[in-house]
């Protein structure tokens, strides 16, 4: 391992002692203990293979940025028409809750927050959960994370409780100096409860942003959760998310992962159905130009019997983007009767654009139904010359085409609200291309 | 209900285990500069030959064994194998000086030397450990300007078409096993196919493992000249033995202008026995170039035997519309391991690449299939469909499958397929329903599901191919 650049990272963690609440500490000290070993992911490592971090890594960021003095975050109202959310922000790498979720009160027992704060006010419930699912991650990155991260987002459902209207997350990358960001979520639902997030992520400024976040979410037995997360920053961004998710019996989780606009994108979606008849769907969509570089790389463990998974990702890509997809579904040895179907499909536009997949199924139960289907093509020619017979223009019919392809993503969003308000962020991103400003423009 | 039968079907044992006393010349185990200067010197290889061996050796001794596969390896002691093994009795005439011994495991085999000369045409170039035996029709082919040798003949008679060829396609740095089978390769076979000429009749090879504690380090050589066509086909038993003994062998194919290739290999080594003791370890390296315009390489291969088989028979699609074909079958059966698949790497305008590999896992084996394929930016239109199924015949086993797709052109179409399943009880209930005992059902549903595959195989091998499979799978035979 090259250490020059980890070097100067585990000098800063030993220099920058900040007092944590204890429930962090231990997790942090073994995050810094895998860190060490296991460094930043090189694109020698299998799992990193179609996401080269040596350029992003070579710039000089800033870590220590929670001394947010002016709060921007009022011109993200991100508001779509048709929905009332709770909203909240993480901005940089600390927590803020809009005036109105801050009055808000909700069924007995639920808390929203910051997760600084609820490991003060909450520590044995967040104790009981912090880390458990990350801590197993042999992931450079989420080791990283473990170091720096001290604050995000906190939530947790009690049992039966359905939160009505969807939360949102806000998270924003602001400043004019070079940043790293590290955040931590964790998200708690409890038996038969019910909650919807939407994620968001953004940028403003003209610094180099590496995010690194990591989100835990705990569905229990019977819960059900839906997570929406749209992603619309700078092409100056180095975004690395992970999200894990552990699912209990009869859980059903609902993921949908939206690449709009960015830079580097690296999605790591890990989901584990650890309960019989778990039920996990998850959907992606990345609209790729100029040098985007999008990575989803997901990951479905059945490892019990009875459970279903469905996963599609579609990726446009036109320029010199790049588009990754790995697909790991792991089928352990007593998980009879799974379900588990998977299909990557991708469409490239210039002679420029590269996609790479890797589906990789693991199985090692006889009654199961598995398959995966991949493809990369282009438009197709008879679709086109169809359109083309009946007096659409070229752009428009082309345009047609690709929107009708995305729309296999997006029909599974289940806030309609949501729905329309993506297809026309989609279409307007698809018109417009990368060089205009953001499409989210249309939620300010 | 269906359990039992399949348990019975996947237990039977290995058919063909049984070893020759043929005396054997074996150079003291170890590997070095000496021993790959002596391995040469017993061949009297000319001076560029052994600057290849020992640059092989040289890049062999700073690699590490690759790790990356879904295999369990127990280490190997590169220094405890002898690499070297030659039949003492060489250079003979007819068959009446082949050792007795030799025939018998021929026939044992069933490869009657002078009834298959006879009666079905084939050529054979039987390969007992190392060195070449025996060779027939040499005279027959030699009028059409076919040169079907051993690889040493080769380098001897013919050495500036070996030199032209030889690694062009694996170079010796190519990969680990590679980089050995370069220093050390013992003998294999050479075939040329000269321009214009259609090879008459299907080109074998019987290769056999004998000599304990022999790695067998093939290396096979095939360049198809313009418009020349050429079927090859290759097949092998092993006996039992309880060590393990490594294969690493080298397949190279050229096809220029025009040309097609089909090379078929039946692979039924020992596999060990039901405790996942012994067996053959197969890491071979497979590659062929289609190089010129308009050729065709295809690939099939049928995969029964060996402890651990590593290998991604694989195709450069260099000249402009060319096309390239991997047809599987892996079948693993007890405490086997297999990670095989393609590699299609598509660099010329108009290639197409077509992949069909079939999975039978059973017992406590592991299954995996492991296929690339790239489209580089220069190759416009680069067309493939990829097809892997995997059967489950037990609960206790795994399937994997590992495609990569890397495309960098937006002319391409590339389209991969997988499903896994196992044998349900809906298929099995209809046979009995008209009257087929669950046993035959099984064997009937596995034979057909492997029959698309099966079918591409010349005649001479595709009954050979399905005896095997029943063998692996099937109680009743063996």
């Amino acid at each position: 391992m090259d250490n020059s650049k980890e070097a100067q990272y585990i000098d800063l963690y030993r220099n920058v002692r900040e007092v944590q609440s204890s429930v962090f500490e231990a997790y942090r000290k073994a995050s810094f203990e895998r860190f060490k070993r296991l460094g930043f992911p090189d694109d020698k490592s299998e799992q990193y293979k179609y996401t080269n971090l040596t350029e992003a890594l070579s710039v000089d960021y800033g870590l220590d940025n929670h001394n947010q003095k002016e709060l921007i975050y009022e011109a993200f109202t991100c508001a779509i028409p048709g929905i009332r959310s709770h909203l909240y922000f993480v901005v940089n790498d600390t927590f803020y809750a809009s005036d109105e979720a801050k009055n808000q009160v909700f069924p007995q027992g639920v808390v929203i927050g910051s997760l600084k704060e609820a490991s003060r006010l909450y520590s044995d419930l967040v104790a009981k959960y912090f880390g458990k699912l990350s801590e197993k991650e042999e992931d450079g990155l989420i080791a990283f994370n473990g170091m720096f991260a001290h604050d995000g987002f906190f939530m947790y459902v009690p049992e039966n409780v359905t939160i009505d209207r969807p939360i949102q997350l806000v998270n924003i990358s602001e400043g004019n100096t070079n940043q790293l960001l590290n955040s931590h979520n964790l998200i708690i639902l409890e038996r038969g409860a019910k909650v919807q997030l939407l994620v968001c992520d953004h940028t403003e400024g003209n610094a180099r942003f590496f995010v690194n976040r990591l989100t835990e979410v705990h569905v229990a037995e019977e819960a059900t959760y839906e997570h929406y997360k749209i992603e619309n920053t700078s092409s100056d961004t180095t975004h690395i998310s992970s999200l894990l998710i552990d699912q209990k019996e009869s859980s059903k989780t609902l993921t949908t992962i939206l690449t709009l606009n960015n830079g580097l994108t690296r999605n790591n979606i890990s989901l584990m159905l650890n309960g019989e008849y778990a039920e996990g769907l998850l959907y992606g969509m990345a609209v790729g130009d100029l040098d985007q570089k999008v990575d989803n790389h997901t990951s479905i463990l059945h490892n019990k019997p009875n459970c279903h998974s469905t996963e599609l990702f579609k990726y446009i890509l036109g320029g010199e983007s790049q588009g990754g997809f790995t697909g790991r579904i792991y089928v352990a040895e007593d998980a009879q009767k799974t379900e588990a179907y998977q299909n990557s499909k991708n469409i490239l536009l210039s002679t420029t654009a590269r996609m790479r997949t890797k589906p990789q199924l693991e199985i090692y139960a006889d009654d199961v139904r598995c398959s995966h289907g991949a493809t990369i093509g282009q438009l197709d020619e008879t679709a086109m010359f169809y359109l083309r017979s009946r007096g659409i223009s070229e752009d428009e019919a082309r345009l047609l085409l690709m929107y009708a392809f995305a729309a296999d993503v997006i029909e599974n969003i289940r806030i309609e609200a949501l729905k329309d308000r993506i297809k026309l962020m989609l279409e307007h991103r698809l018109r417009s291309g990368v060089s205009q400003a953001a499409s989210c423009i249309l939620c300010r | 209900m269906s359990e039992d039968i399949l348990e019975q079907v996947t237990q039977s044992e290995y058919k063909y285990g049984f070893t020759t006393d043929v005396e054997t010349e074996i150079v003291p185990p170890g590997l070095s500069e000496d021993i790959v200067r002596l391995i040469s010197q017993k061949k009297n290889e000319p001076e560029w030959l052994l600057e290849f061996r020992l640059k092989a050796y040289r890049h062999w001794a700073k690699m590490k064994m690759p790790n990356w596969a879904y295999l369990k390896i127990p280490e190997i002691d590169y220094q405890s194998i002898s690499y070297y093994a030659a039949p003492k009795k060489k250079n003979l005439n007819s068959l009446d000086e082949v050792d007795p011994e030799l025939l018998k495991t021929f026939d044992k085999l069933g490869i009657p030397l002078e009834e298959q000369k006879i009666l079905s045409g084939v050529a054979v170039d039987a390969v007992m450990d190392s060195v070449s035996v025996k060779t027939t029709f040499k005279k027959e082919l030699a009028e059409r300007g076919i040169i079907f040798c051993s690889f040493s003949e080769a380098v001897q008679e013919y050495p500036d078409l070996v030199k032209q060829y030889m690694a062009s396609v694996v170079p010796y740095d190519d990969n680990f096993f590679a980089a050995l089978n370069s220093a050390v390769f013992s003998d294999g076979s050479f075939v040329y196919i000269p321009k214009g000429v259609r090879c008459p009749m299907e080109l074998s090879t019987y290769f056999r493992i004998n000599a304990i504690n022999t790695g067998q380090f093939e290396r096979t050589l095939i360049v198809a000249d313009d418009d020349s066509y050429v079927s090859y086909l290759e097949g092998c038993t092993a006996p039992m033995r309880d060590e393990n003994q490594l294969h690493a062998a080298i397949v190279e194919i050229v096809a220029m202008n025009n040309a097609e290739v089909k090379y078929s290999t039946v692979q039924n080594w020992y596999p060990g026995d039901k405790k996942g003791r012994g067996g053959i370890y197969n890491f071979v390296t497979k590659r062929g170039i289609c190089k010129g315009k308009n050729s065709r390489i295809s690939w099939t291969q049928v995969e029964t035997g060996s402890a651990i088989t590593w290998k991604y028979p694989s195709c450069i699609l260099k000249g402009d519309n060319s096309s390239a074909e991997f047809y599987s079958v892996a079948v693993t059966n007890n405490h086997q391991q297999a990670d095989t698949g393609t590699k299609m790497i598509h660099l010329g305008k108009n290639t197409s690449s077509h992949i069909l590999s079939k999975g039978i896992s059973a017992g406590l084996s592991q299954n995996s299939y492991r296929g690339l394929v790239y489209v580089g930016k220069e190759a416009e239109n680069a067309r493939n469909f990829s097809q892997c199924d995997s059967m489950l015949l037990s609960d206790r086993c795994g399937a994997h499958t590992f495609p990569y797709m890397e495309v960098n052109n937006d002319s391409a179409v590339v389209e991969h397929e997988a499903t896994t399943s196992k044998i349900s009880e809906d298929q099995i209930f209809y046979c009995n329903q008209r009257g087929i005992p669950t046993e035959e059902a099984v064997g009937l549903i596995v034979n057909g599901y492997a029959k698309e595959v099966l079918n591409k195989l010349p005649m001479e091998f595709a009954v050979e191919a399905q005896k095997l499979l029943q063998i692996t799978l099937e109680g009743s035979v063996g």
